[in-house]
């Protein structure tokens, strides 16, 4: 069959999938676990428990603080030690509860079997409930809350859900490894989001260089025999994986700028998102782990692992299990080499989106800029059809109307400009800058409206 | 060929004359009557157009100023009080005197007392620096070294000193214009009074974390301990966010705060001798015993008061 992907732009990095054989293993527990309290896109949570309180693994701590925003629950059992400002892995100052653990004991209602529930509940309120209360955001990287997403404004329908199992980004193999391990619970969720959005197609892409991955999704939908959902193979591009690229790729439709995926009748999410939702609706347990790969282009290859965390690990611990920083090592970063951010404090705790620890060398260190040449090869890779040398002219002269006339609030911060430029001009440090200053702009006028 | 020059001087003769006349009747008739003191104003001020006024340039200044007849909401802080006497003049009304400032920089974190905890590689921008991240020492509200205020100055006052990567202001060409505090991300440059005969005192932070973060992230931070509140006998200092802060307006520069200081965070520019901290440190506590002496006569007479 042939092998599908988006229209305009895309890079083609080494893939780098260097932990890919590695098993998912559990972490232990750390002494404490830091949770912070702003770990998806919207308002901040509100905590709801004091200091002093005891907690158990799975309860609720923090409540949403807005429409957009999610429920946080606590990952340990223990005592909430403190609750305040710690810095987040930018060194911002972020609100985090601290929680003393002690033992492991889990909340009431949680199911901790490994045995597969395939029934899928009837009500969708039900199943729309269980998403939120287990406060189930995108784990693709966004972390949009998934209960929103699930639920589009009256009018709109899905026409088709796409479960994002392409994984473009270098090096990171967090998703690999639970198409591998957790295939069944994987099509469950997927199969209980189809029934959510009223029994829409559902494609789960993958791209071509996971073949294992592609057989195990195979077998186990002809085992299971939800009908009505089906998986394409992905040609190896970047950014594959991303939402409106995806969306181009599988229904050859795309998302007008400023719209959004439902526009066009398509539900995007991750397969680990998927995972979430299965553990939510079916065993009702909380979003409180999620899978890390630590590995990188200076790590020695028998030190790489695919770790199952909790939320709230500081990242120096895991870093430390993990035998510690590998020698060589000139940057760590936290997501994937493309949009992973630099990790600026390693005593930064991992939120439910974290997905990896990458120790890259000297080999991948930034080259000092020099002026533009005026080639275009950054608008070539686009994939949003933008201009990024452009984009950042118009920063330099802060021109904001020009910024929103060029589209700026569509990049999706790929990278792929700033990879593709032979002047190695930082084009996407300043364009995720001039995005957040248009999106501000469009904010505003859109609260006065 | 004789003909044609004189056809052609002729009708271009004739064409100018005519179109003169055009022009001429189209001045008259249209003519903009324009205050002459606009342009004469526009001539006294420095023409820097650094916008530092709060409008456009001098000439919107100018405008601004003639149209509303005082110089109540107009200042240049670049010409001063010498230039603003002579526009006054101009306008014939009175200026309210204005005392000189100057830019200062208000974070001493030099690379020795606030060690670097990572390396920024990205654009060499404080402003898109401070959006990506908290910076590359412990301080998050400290100076990101990448000289956005050096590239606003439009009179080459600021500058990078490469030992400390903190800016410098040079006070002879800084004319507090504002265009660095606006530049700066972090808002750590404040125009402040320039002060008799250039002496003046500050606090050189604006941490407003809590002590023992800003310890641990800076040597020279200011850990808000108030000491420098509580010593201060002008009420000039006020303590907010964790962070202390000296009104110019009433600071008697008598340096007790400086001397107090135990982390050397406000710092005293252009006295004529250095701090003898010791000897200062010795007049509060005398003028505390003082005071002690004094409360308890107070007490005492007041005893005596009730008891009689």
């Amino acid at each position: 069959m042939a092998k599908l992907t988006f229209s305009i732009g895309g890079i083609h990095p080494a893939d780098s999938k260097r932990a890919r054989d590695c098993k998912i293993e559990t972490l232990p527990l750390p002494p404490k676990v830091y949770v912070s309290m702003f770990q998806h896109l919207g308002a901040m949570a509100k905590p709801v428990v004091a200091v002093g309180d005891h907690v158990k693994a799975g309860q609720m701590i923090a409540e949403p603080g807005g429409f957009i925003s999610a429920y946080i629950h606590s990952p340990v059992s223990g005592t909430v030690t403190a609750i305040g400002p710690r810095k987040d892995l930018a060194g911002f100052n972020q609100m985090h509860v601290e929680i003393q653990v002690e033992g492991d004991e889990w909340a009431e209602g949680i199911d901790l079997g490994p045995e597969l529930v395939t029934a899928i509940p009837e009500d969708r309120d039900f199943i729309l409930d269980r998403i939120k209360m287990n406060g189930v955001v995108g784990l693709g990287g966004a972390t949009f809350p998934t209960h929103v997403k699930l639920n589009p404004p009256p009018g709109k329908k899905a026409d088709c859900l796409i479960i994002n199992g392409a994984e473009c980004e270098p090096f990171l193999t967090s998703d690999f490894r639970i198409l591998l391990e957790r295939t069944d619970e994987i099509v469950v969720g997927a199969a209980i989001m189809q029934k959510v959005l009223g029994g829409c197609p559902c494609v789960i892409g993958i791209e071509e260089n996971k073949p294992e991955a592609l057989a195990a999704v195979r077998a186990s939908l002809q085992r299971l025999g939800y009908p009505g959902i089906r998986v394409e193979t992905l040609k190896k591009r970047y950014p594959q994986g991303g939402e409106k690229q995806l969306i181009d790729a599988v229904m050859h439709r795309q998302v007008r700028s400023g719209g959004l995926p439902i526009d066009v009748g398509a539900v995007v999410q991750n397969v680990a998102t998927s995972l979430a939702v299965y553990e939510a609706v079916q065993k009702n347990k909380p979003l409180v782990t999620n899978v890390l790969t630590v590995t990188g282009d200076v790590i020695d290859p028998a030190r790489q692992h695919n770790y199952l965390f909790r939320i709230g690990m500081p990242l120096s611990f895991i870093a430390e299990y993990a035998g510690g920083v590998p020698e060589g090592t000139k940057k760590i970063v936290s997501g994937g080499p493309m949009m992973g951010k630099a990790i600026a404090n390693m005593d930064a705790a991992t939120v439910k989106g974290s997905s990896s620890i990458l120790y890259l060398g000297a080999a991948t260190q930034r080259h000092a800029a020099t002026p533009c040449i005026s080639c275009g090869r950054c608008a070539d890779a686009c994939p949003m059809g933008l201009e990024p040398f452009l984009l950042k002219k118009l920063y330099a002269a802060s021109d904001v109307e020009g910024l929103e006339k060029n589209a700026a609030q569509d990049c999706i911060e790929c990278g792929c400009c700033q990879y593709s430029c032979p002047a190695y001009v930082p084009l996407l440090d300043n364009i995720r800058m001039a995005k957040a200053q248009v999106m501000a702009v469009i904010r505003a006028r859109n609260a006065k409206k | 060929m004789t003909n044609t020059i004189i056809w052609t001087v002729v009708i271009l003769t004739v064409l100018g004359l005519v179109l003169s006349l055009v022009l001429f009747w189209v001045a008259r008739k249209f003519r903009v009557e324009e205050d002459p003191r606009i342009d004469d104003i526009e001539k006294t001020l420095p023409g820097a157009n650094c916008g530092g006024c709060g409008f456009a340039g001098c000439r919107a200044f100018a405008d601004a100023a003639v149209k509303a007849g005082n110089l109540d909401s107009n200042y240049c802080p670049v010409g001063g009080a010498e230039v603003m006497k002579k526009v006054a003049a101009i306008l014939g009304c009175e200026v309210a005197e204005s005392a000189p400032m100057v830019a200062v920089v208000r974070c001493a974190g030099s690379c020795q007392a606030r060690p670097k905890i990572n390396e920024y590689q990205g654009e060499r921008s404080c402003k898109v620096k401070a959006g990506l991240y908290g910076g590359d020492t412990g301080c998050l509200f400290g100076c990101l070294g990448c000289g956005d205020c050096v590239a606003a100055c439009a009179f080459g006052a600021l500058s990078m000193n490469g030992e400390t990567g903190l800016p410098e202001v040079d006070e002879s060409k800084c004319t507090a214009c504002g265009k660095c505090t606006a530049a700066c991300p972090k808002h750590i440059i404040e125009l402040r009074n320039k002060g008799p005969r250039g002496i003046r005192e500050f606090v050189s932070c604006v941490n407003k974390d809590k002590g023992p973060a800003v310890r641990k992230a800076c040597s020279a931070a200011c850990i808000g301990c108030g000491l420098c509140a509580k010593t201060c006998t002008h009420d000039a200092i006020t303590l907010a966010d964790n962070v202390a802060y000296i009104d110019f307006a009433k600071c008697k520069l008598c340096r007790e705060c400086e001397a107090v200081c135990p982390t050397g965070a406000i710092h005293g520019v252009g006295f004529p001798k250095p701090l003898d901290k010791e000897a200062v440190k010795q007049r509060i506590a005398e003028r505390k015993a003082k005071a002690a002496e004094a409360a308890k006569l107070e007490t005492a007479v007041k005893k005596e008061d009730n008891n009689g």
